[in-house]
């Protein structure tokens, strides 16, 4: 689905969204509320240079609207896979995202993300995977690397890989699979406004994610290990 | 000396901390392996990669976690990742007084890459939330996998990293972008290249490294130990004002050098006479030099 449809399905109240070279960002309204919006689209790769506006959009919100809402649109293929960006520190880059997102939070704004599209690794990292929810449409292609690519690196068959991928979703790409790990908080099928208004209700900053991947059997063991670590008692000299 | 490089993770962490201090939750003996690598038919290791514990650091209580290079290039998967978000929620809890995190990978396990993604987020929010307590958290980079991958982001949440010039520190590695966009874009091979790009000594220049040490434990241990104590004095919660200046430290920077192709030509920019000889330099000849030029301040 293309950002323009998205918007107008989300935001049936009106926005002045606007895109200059793949970064998204305006207002809308949800229900009585103005949101502010921020993403991605054409499944642009995050560069230096995209990531410092989202990260200058976030802290814009932060200083002028205290507590505003904010929704993260996301349509990546992952991080820029460039010499010049790696020079200049893309990590830098991303986790300074990451921080203004977080920082939102602590300061008493509920962060909503969207994979309305494409989500991969590191652009995803640090957008939907630092809010305080994120959620996917059904068509949403989630993914660190697909399975022919895995079947290469691991050498592992590629019908054994589907096959295997059926039963565990730690490794296949796919909206429902990061579901089931917790990783997304509910994939929204039909009217789209009314569900991220629930959404935005629903949003608390305590990340819930591993126990929710527990629940769901998608990520048995992280809660487990989590739990085990904080519990041990008898630590033993290494 | 001894080697931080050549060093296993157990051996770094016991010789980073106060000598017979450091004591290990879920170690080997305990068997949290992963649970999927077995079904891709890949090796286990009965601490999945990741040595995690508590010590003290000249006589501070602290958490350490040291990545095992030599599994899976430090590799992150669903139980490793889940040992690191436990231990910064302990460290909360505990309050100790720093979290220092030796990391050593070259990003997310594939047979479990979806694990891994999502955990390493979870690794953000809890250092986040380590540093919301006001517990500063070190990141050392020294091992010959560097630190790629998410876990580069990590890093880069921390309040302080310290690195030796041998240590890398970057997102995606060149093996990876020499693949998406030819020999032209990154040369993997040249590996003089990849450490003017990655490496100890640009990171510094450009400030997002705080430190550069010699390839040796006690380097890294004295560095470790200072930057605790200067930290002590600060508040090491995130704050608009520090995030405001690190959006404008990031645009300076890539205003200044978005146009370069080669970190040579940076360090020529940040005026260094002679930018071919700071390969050579010595850790301590170096920090000399680039002190009078570097950029940048740590958030």
């Amino acid at each position: 689905m293309n950002w323009q449809e998205l918007a107008s399905q989300l935001f049936p109240g009106g926005h002045d969204i606007q895109e200059q070279d793949h970064f998204l960002s305006g207002t809308a309204r949800v229900g009585e509320q103005t949101v502010a919006v921020i993403g991605t689209t054409d499944h642009t790769p995050i560069g230096i240079e995209i990531a410092l506006a989202q990260a200058q959009a976030v802290l814009a919100v932060v200083r002028e609207h205290p507590r505003r809402s904010i929704v993260i649109l996301v349509d990546t293929q992952g991080q820029r896979l460039r010499h010049r960006d790696e020079m200049l520190g893309i990590n830098s880059y991303m986790a300074h995202l990451g921080k203004c997102i977080d920082l939102a939070r602590r300061r008493g704004h509920r962060v909503i993300g969207l994979v309305y599209d494409q989500a991969l690794s590191g652009g995803f990292i640090t957008s939907g995977l630092m809010a305080d929810a994120c959620y996917a449409l059904p068509q949403a292609t989630i993914r660190v690397m697909g399975l022919p690519a895995m079947a290469r690196i691991t050498k592992v068959p590629e019908e054994r890989l589907v096959e295997l991928a059926k039963d565990n979703p730690v490794f296949a790409p796919g909206a429902r699979n990061y579901l089931a790990m917790g990783g997304v908080e509910a994939i929204w099928d039909g009217d789209l406004a009314a569900q991220l208004e629930q959404a935005l209700t629903q949003a608390t900053p305590q990340d819930r994610r591993a126990e929710l991947g527990a629940e769901r059997g998608g990520r048995k063991w992280s809660q487990q290990v989590v739990q085990a670590v904080l519990a041990e008692s008898h630590a033993r000299a290494a | 000396m001894s080697s931080y490089l050549e060093a296993s993770a157990r051996e770094r962490i016991r010789m980073l901390l106060d000598a017979g201090s450091f004591s290990e939750y879920l170690p080997p003996a305990a068997r949290f392996t992963s649970p999927h690598l077995g079904q891709l038919d890949a090796p286990v290791a009965f601490d999945d990669g990741v040595v995690i514990g508590a010590g003290s650091l000249q006589g501070r209580k602290v958490m350490a976690a040291a990545q095992e290079g030599g599994f899976m290039g430090g590799a992150v998967g669903e139980v490793h990742v889940a040992k690191l978000v436990g231990l910064l929620k302990r460290a909360v809890a505990e309050r100790v007084d720093a979290v220092v995190l030796l990391l050593e990978t070259g990003g997310v396990r594939l047979h479990e890459a979806n694990a891994g993604l999502i955990a390493v987020s979870e690794v953000m929010r809890a250092l986040l939330d380590v540093r919301e307590a006001g517990i500063p958290v070190l990141v050392l980079v020294g091992g010959a996998n560097g630190c790629f991958g998410g876990m580069g982001i990590v890093a880069r949440c921390a309040n302080a990293v310290i690195m030796s010039e041998e240590g890398r520190l970057a997102m995606s590695g060149p093996e990876v972008i020499e693949t998406a966009g030819g020999v032209e874009e990154f040369d993997s091979r040249d590996r003089a290249l990849v450490w003017r790009t990655t490496g100890g000594k640009h990171r510094y220049l450009l400030g997002d490294c705080d430190a550069v040490v010699p390839d040796d434990i006690a380097a890294f241990r004295a560095a470790a130990a200072d930057a605790i104590e200067r930290l002590a004095r600060q508040a090491p919660a995130l704050t608009l004002q520090e995030l405001e200046a690190e959006q404008r430290m990031l645009e300076q920077r890539l205003s200044a050098f978005g146009g370069r192709s080669e970190p040579m030509q940076i360090w020529a920019d940040l005026g260094i006479a002679q930018p071919e000889q700071v390969p050579m330099l010595d850790a301590r000849a170096f920090t000399d030099l680039a002190d009078r030029h570097r950029t940048g301040a740590q958030t």
